[in-house]
Parts: C-alpha cells; structure tokens; sequence
C-alpha cells in the first residue's frame, strides 16, 4: 500500500506529532485520552514507528479495525457483573451488543445493553445529561448491579456532556459505583480505547474494595477475555498448583475482584498490547510484578505457569511451588503430546495464513509451529513493533506480513500464494471462504476454546477438521456447462476487473 | 388504528432498532456497481460492517471516511473529499452512496456542499460516478427510514425528470428493508410470468453466480442498473411495498408524474390477491399458471396449517413495516398478537395494524410484554429474552446472525406465505407435541 509514507494528518492521533490546541478539548476531562495518546508515543511505540503504525490515513480503505469505544468496550465489557450503559446515539451500543463470545459462569447482566439511544432532541436541547443520570437510577433499581460502567462515545463528547461529574453525582445518589470511560470513537484506534479502558480501572476501580483474605498465591490475569470459556481450560492447572486468580481482567470477572486485584502478588500479562498500562502502572502502584505470557500453544501455556510461580516465589511465595510445577507441567506436556501426535502427521508442513486484528497473533504463531505447521503470511496492521520482531522472527522463509486489510490485497494474497488454511476473525472469514481456502475463526466470534494444553489439541483438531473436509475437492470442480463454452465469454464482474486495473494509479 | 405507548424510560434495554446509516448502505448495496461509505469516526464504519457481514454472510462492500477528533471538531469535508477521490480510483464504483452518520451531523454540516465542493475541486476524477447523499444520523430513525431515505435520495439524484414515453409493460416495484434475495427473486420472477418487466430498486438479489474470481470487486455486484433508475419515468405504474416507501414513491412521482400504488405488505392471502389481480389488471390477461397453483397450495396450507396458529399468543418485536407483515399474517391466521414493540410512533403502517396497542421501545419491554406468549417473533437478539422466557423465537429481520439461510426464506406473496404458515407450524409443533405441553409451573413462581 505504501501508506506508511503517507504523511499523518495534522492532528494525528499517534505521537510524534505535536498535537494543536483543540477548543472543547482541552481540560481535565481529556487528560486521559491524553496520557494514553503520549503514554502509546513515548513508551510502546518508538518515536520513529509511529508513522509506520499510524492509523489516521484511512478514509477510503475498507473499514479495517474499531474505534476508540469499540476497544474500551471490548476490555471492560466481560466483566460480568457490571451494567454497561452506553451514553450515545443508537449506532454505537445497537449495532455491537452481544457480539462476543466471552462466557460467563454467573451473572449474565453483562450481556444486558444498556444505551441512552439518544435522540436528535435530546442532543440539541443538552438533556443528555439529565437522561444520563437518569438512566442510571432506572439500572440501579430495575437490575441492582455491582457497579455501572458508562461510556463517553463521539456524540456525548461532541457536546460536551460531562459524564465525569454526572457519574460522580450519581455514585453519591444512588450509592453504587459508577465508572466514568471516556472513549469517544473519533480519539483513536480500538488499542488506544484498550488503553483508555485501563486507565478507567486504575482511576476509578481497582483499589477501590480491600480483600479480606489476601494470600500469598494471589495473582492476576490481565488481557484474558475467556472466550467460549478457554480460560477455564486453564485454571483447573492453576488451581492444582494452589494458585488463586484473584483477578482475570476482563473475562469471567467480578466488580469485587477486580476492585481488590491490587491485592495480588503477581500478574500475568496475556494480550500483548491490550493492557499494558494496566499492568505496568499496578507495578508502579502496588508493585505487582508482571510478565507477558500466552495461554496459546504448550510451551507458551509452560513458560507461562513457570513464570506464574517463579514471580510468586519471588514475592514470599514457598519455593515448593516451583517442584509443583514442574511435576505438573511433566505430566500435562506429556498427555498432551501424545494427543496432538495423531495430528502432527496429517497437519505438519501444512501453511497457515493468519490474519487475525494482532494483538493475538504472536501467540497463536507460536502456537501453530508448536505442531510442525508453517506460517506463510499474516497481517500486522494492528500490532506493536514489538508483536512485528516477534512475528517476523518466527515466519518461514516465504513470509508476507501485510500492513493493510483490505479485502482486495487479502483475496490477491490467498489466491497467489494458496495456503492451506487462513486462520482470522469473522470480517475476513468470506474474503477466505470466496477464495475458496478452507477457514477456521479465532477472533471473538469462534466456537471453540483453544486455550492451554486442551485447547491446543482441540485448535489442532479444527485445523485438521477444516483442512480436510471433503467440501474443498467438490468446490474447485469446474461448472459442469464450462466445457461446452467455446469462446470465453467475458464474466459479467469482467468489467470491474479490467477497470480495476486503474486501481494502481497512484492518487496523491 | 393501534393505539401507541411511547416511551418513557430512559434506558434502551436491549435496543430493537439497528442504526439509520446501516439501512442506507442496505439499501445501496441493492444497486450494482454501488459502494456505500459511511461519513463518520471508523468505529461506525467497523460496527456496521461486523453486523452486516455477521448477517449476510459474506463480505459487504462498506467504506469510512474516518474523521478524526479534528475532522469532528472543524468539519469533515477534507476527509470527505479524500475517500471520494481515492474510492473512485481504486474501486471504479457506478455510484458512491454516502450515509452521514451521528459523528457528522451532530455539528449540522453542509454536506451536500461539500460533495458539491468536492466534485468542482477534482471534476475529472469524480466524473461517471454518481455520488448520493443520504442524510441518515444515527440518532433518529432505524434501518427502515435509512432504507427509505437511501432510495429517495437516489432517485432524486439520478432519475431523469419529466414525463417521458410509458412503455406499458414496465413495472417499478420499490421494495422496503423487509425484504430477502428469495423475495426479490420471487418478485421478479412473479412479475415477469405476467409478462411484465419489473424494475426493481433496491434489488437486493445479489451479482453474477461466478464464485471464483482472479480479482477482488470491493463494490456491490448485481442489483438495480443506474441506467434503470435514471429511466424509471418511463414505467407504466410503481408499487410501492411497505409504508416506508410511500417517501420514495412520492418523489418519483414528483419528478416524472409515475403514479404509485402501495402494498402495505404482500404477505398473505388478501395482499397477494390484490398485487395479482393489479398485474393482470395492468395486461388485462388472466394470471399465468404457476400463481394460480401457488394460490391453491397456499390454500391449501391455511387448511392444513390454522390449527397450529388458532388462539396462539404472539409476541412481535420489529420495524413498523415488517410488524405490519406479520401481525397481518398471524391474525389472518387465527393467532393472538399479545405484545407488539416497534422503533418508532410515527409510521402510517401502524395506523393499519391490526393490534390494539404498539409499544415503540426496545427488546426489555417486549421480554417484559411477551409474559405468557408462546412465540416471540423478532430478530436474532431476542435470543436471550426467549430464553429467559423459555418460548421459542422466531427470528424475522435484521440482523439474523445465529442462523444461516436467512436471505433466502420466501414471505411475501402465495408461496412466502405457504412457507411460513409451514414454519410456524411446525415450531409450534415442536413444543406442543412433547407430552406434557408445557411444564407445570414450579411451586411459588
């Protein structure tokens, strides 16, 4: 694409750019959006890559990657026992409710969408505020929820709504907790709204409730979203070794628990970049040492559970622990090997394409190599420099990363370089399915777990279903009439094809 | 005339409606050669997209013109004019659909002016193209107003004004959002047995069969001609279907005097009779033999079928038009409609409905309403309330994303309506032939 040439527009949301006074911006209420604007600059990205990661230059490709809300939505929402009250217009809660599959072993409240589904009136009048608050007694009484997350999104901001205060007035009312998050949708990317949901936790939940039975095998789990519940493929390891996840942010979580997580010993970091600033400002805080881990693939899932109990140790933990878990890993390893040795032998040398939005795919690389499979391409668009030295140290030789999402480049690549398998979230799975390349969902739709020692043998299983299933013979037969036709006749697409070829002409 | 409860409470609880802007890129992609973009922050954009894939199930062509707090703040007419510019060079489209989103219209832009601007800025790049306008903030209306404003907006654009010569065999048909490829399909097919040519707008049927394809078209493939909606005048009638279509119609009729006709619905027995008995009064010809054995096997399944729907309590959530469709066709049937919820007070379907009270408000207060239903009829987000409930679901409308082969259930006409005379009998058959019918209710519930 060549857009990381692309100069980044004036008020680019990426550092590196000094960004201009913004009238009805500036002020305390934006000083996270801020923060986390130079926290992404100064401390994830290099200065010098955030043009090469930049975002803004996207008018016009294919809607690649959420907004700001969507990422603060996506970390905060599993919490289960929070009602989410989203402060905007219909489109941002109406058209992205429900559309996770994280699991729940209790409340099903999360699940409930809540808006203020504000209306052109309300928005020109600036009774928002007064539907806000009372929106949130209507919750508070109807649903008796642990706490009430409410979302700034474009509009609420826009206007200028301060949802800090109504909040905080309403925490007071009603006697309930009730979070602020400010993520207005035009701030930034779905990262920068992972960021902005952290920082939420850090400046309103955690530390908020004390435990009263902190023990000294306490930790954390930050970035783990237990979809189709594959967290639970790995806890029971964890409650073997005696280890209490205190805290799992965001999946399968209480507001109880992730009030008192500042209690933990230690914590472990799953996504790699979604709450990073969470984890390291709970070490600054409450110094809670962290590690960044996976959960995906076995000596991924190993290393991590070593590390677990190695911080543990660290932090006054007995050092038994450490025998534990090796004695348990031994024999985990070992029954899962023997499992997964039946789909070595159909699976291995076959070629993976991943597309999947980043912040997972290093994790799943490994993951896939782990079992004699080959990575031939994957996307980065939204990964860190870190996540792309990762990667590119682990692809084969023929590796395509990719920077962009467009379906068109996507389709190209697939049908140029026909990989066995493409592995992504369901926005691409058609551009796959088109083409004709047998598909397997690991984004937040998918229907499988594929955490820890389990899940890996079952993500081998589905690759293995996927791969062969005799559907892809049937597909690639020819029309049957396609031998009768003497003259090719021009498809009736052909006219766009031809055209297309215009598509090079380069622009600026 | 229904009488209708507004709302009252604060809180959407589970919404029914889906955003305005979402229905106007429907309706866009029912014209070939057609992209719609959305004017608004890339979250728009990427939420739409995810729900409109999530329910079609395959990839929609859908772009953003990405405003940044900048852009939100002074105006997105630079971002406007970028997506345009680079849109049409890299994907050739025959026409640009651009739906204006909350992120836009909140600061009441001039964004006819900037389309305006921006094809004086750059003539030869946007030439060929036509670039509509659909003004559709999400926070009024739902799909169906988003659907209707698409299709006004579009032929506003695009229809050659004035009378011009009636070819007395063409037919414009302007369907609403309600309406799935098989319909379309049926429609045409219908109409054409008649020995009618239907121009179909949107016509949501879908492109060229051949799958497997050597490039990416990042446009919508098949559907209505821009050619066929400039020569719209040139139809001997236009039936309108559904009520959020009268807008439509009108504005055609504005323009080039083509008188319309509407259906509130086709499903049904009474409106399939009167849209066949208007295409053999158009040719004054006898209707041809596959309808009339599709009235007969319609007939046929209201015998067979009553029994499943006689004193059956209903619960609806939808749209006013599609609430229209089916209350008309579970009453017809003998059912009950016991709770009824819509998305807005202000359609003249409801005036029709043949419901006592329409509740405009969300999925909370049909769970709420639909106590002692014995099927709740909406779409795939009702799946938690009739699990709560405990009732089977009926899934109707968009989004359906939990299930496949949506877009090619018939409802309309003889043979839609056989089909879902079948299909709700057999639901209620499910639970109603398991010995006991019902479990007892538990002590103290």
């Amino acid at each position: 694409m060549g857009r990381r040439f692309v100069r980044p527009h004036a008020l680019n949301a990426w550092p590196g750019v000094d960004r201009p006074f913004v009238p009805g911006l500036e002020g305390p209420e934006m000083s996270s959006i801020e923060t986390q604007m130079r926290d992404a600059s100064a401390k994830i990205f290099r200065t010098t890559e955030a043009k090469e990661t930049c975002h803004n230059a996207s008018q016009g490709s294919a809607a690649s990657g959420g907004c700001a809300f969507d990422g603060a939505k996506i970390v905060l929402q599993p919490i289960t026992d929070v009602a989410h009250l989203v402060h905007a217009p219909l489109a941002c809660e109406g058209n992205s409710w429900d559309n996770r599959g994280a699991a729940s072993s209790g409340p099903v409240l999360w699940r409930t969408s809540f808006t203020t589904d504000l209306t052109e009136l309300e928005i020109v009048t600036g009774d928002s505020e007064r539907k806000l608050l009372k929106a949130i007694r209507e919750i508070k009484e109807g649903y008796a929820p642990a706490a009430i997350f409410v979302y700034g999104t474009c509009v609420t901001e826009l206007i200028g709504d301060d949802i800090a205060a109504v909040c905080r007035h309403a925490a007071q009312k009603f006697a309930i907790p009730v979070v602020p998050v400010k993520s207005p949708g035009f701030g930034g990317s779905k990262n920068l709204g992972n960021r902005l949901a952290g920082e939420a936790l850090l400046e309103h939940v955690i530390g908020t409730v004390e435990a009263d039975d902190p023990g000294s095998y306490d930790i954390n789990i930050l970035g783990e979203f237990n979809l189709s519940g594959e967290f639970w493929l790995v806890k029971p390891l964890l409650d073997r070794l005696g280890i209490r996840v205190r805290a799992c942010i965001p999946g399968d979580a209480r507001y109880a628990q992730v009030a008192s997580a500042h209690r933990s010993r230690a914590a472990m970091m799953v996504c790699s970049t979604a709450l990073i600033n969470l984890a390291r400002k709970m070490e600054e805080r409450w110094n809670i040492p962290f590690f960044e881990g996976s959960f995906y693939g076995i000596s991924s899932t190993s290393e991590s559970l070593r590390r677990i109990a190695q911080l543990l140790v660290k932090k006054g933990a007995g050092s038994a622990l450490l025998h534990h878990v090796e004695t348990l890993l031994a024999e985990e390893e070992e029954g899962a090997w023997r499992k997964l040795e039946a789909y070595r032998l159909r699976l291995e040398g076959k070629r993976v394409h991943l597309n999947t939005g980043g912040v997972k795919s290093w994790s799943i690389v490994h993951a896939l190599i782990e079992i004699g499979m080959e990575i031939v391409g994957t996307s980065v668009r939204k990964s860190t420099a870190r996540d792309k030295e990762r990667i590119k140290q682990m692809l084969k030789d023929e590796n395509h990363l990719h920077q962009s999402m467009a379906a068109s480049e996507l389709y190209a690549i697939l049908r140029e370089h026909k990989p066995d398998i493409m592995l992504s979230g369901g926005r691409t799975q058609f551009v796959a399915l088109e083409a004709k390349i047998p598909w397997l969902d690991v984004n937040q739709e998918r229907q499988h777990a594929y955490a820890g020692y389990e899940g890996m043998v079952e993500l081998a299983r589905q690759i293995d279903l996927a791969i062969h299933n005799p559907v892809w013979a049937q597909l690639r037969e020819p029309a049957p009439w396609k031998q009768f036709v003497t003259t090719a006749r021009p498809a009736e697409g052909s006219v766009f094809i031809s055209r297309s070829a215009a598509e090079e002409v380069p622009l600026r | 005339m229904a009488r209708i409860l507004t709302q009252t409470k604060a809180t959407a609880v589970n919404p029914l409606k889906s955003s305005q802007p979402m229905g106007a890129a429907m309706a866009f992609l029912g014209i070939d050669g057609a992209l719609p973009i959305l004017h608004g922050s890339q979250g728009c954009t990427s939420f739409a997209l995810v729900l409109l894939v999530r329910h079609f199930k395959h990839t929609v062509p859908l772009q953003t013109t990405a405003m940044d707090q900048m852009a939100t703040v002074v105006g997105g007419a630079e971002f406007l004019e970028k997506a345009l510019v680079k849109l049409k060079a890299r994907t050739w489209p025959r026409l640009i659909g651009i739906c204006t989103t909350a992120v836009a219209e909140t600061r009441d832009e001039d964004i006819a002016g900037d389309i305006i601007n921006a094809k004086g800025a750059r003539p030869r790049k946007l030439i060929d193209t036509e670039v509509v306008l659909a003004r559709t903030p999400d926070f009024a209306g739902a799909v169906e107003e988003g659907w209707s404003k698409a299709v006004t907006a579009t032929i506003e654009a695009i229809t050659l004004p004035g009378t011009q010569d009636r070819d007395p065999a063409k037919v414009v048909i302007l369907p609403g959002s309600n309406i799935t490829v098989a319909d379309v399909e049926h429609l045409r097919e219908t109409v054409e047995s008649f020995g009618l040519t239907p121009l179909i707008l949107p016509d949501v049927s879908g492109g060229p069969e051949e799958a497997v394809r050597d490039r990416w078209i990042p446009i919508a493939r098949g559907g209505a001609k821009v050619e066929l909606v400039r020569d719209l005048g040139a139809a001997t009638l236009c039936i309108a279907i559904g009520e959020q279509m009268r807008r439509p119609a009108e504005a055609l009729q504005g323009l080039t005097g083509l008188p319309y006709v509407m259906f509130g619905s086709l499903t049904g027995l009474n409106n399939a009779d009167r849209f066949a008995w208007l295409l053999a009064a158009i040719l004054r010809d006898n209707a041809p033999t596959a309808v009339r054995r599709g009235r007969m096997q319609l007939q046929e399944a209201m015998l067979s079928g009553h029994f499943h729907f006689a004193g059956r309590k209903v619960a609806i959530g939808s749209e006013p038009d599609q609430l229209l469709q089916f209350a008309q066709f579970f009453i017809g049937m003998g059912a009950v409609i016991t709770a009824a919820v819509t998305t807005t007070g202000d359609s003249k379907a409801l005036q029709i409905v043949p419901i006592d009270t329409v509740k405009v408000g969300d999925l909370g207060d049909l769970e709420e309403l639909a106590v002692d239903a014995d099927l709740l009829v909406t779409h795939s987000h009702g799946r938690q309330a009739a699990e709560r409930l405990a009732i089977p679901l009926m899934r109707v409308g968009f989004p359906v994303f939990d299930r496949i082969g949506g877009q090619h259930k018939l409802s309309i006409l003889y043979r839609g309506t056989r089909d879902m005379i079948f299909e709700v009998a057999n639901i209620v058959q499910g639970i109603h032939d398991l010995p006991p019918a019902r479990a007892p209710p538990e002590p103290g519930s």
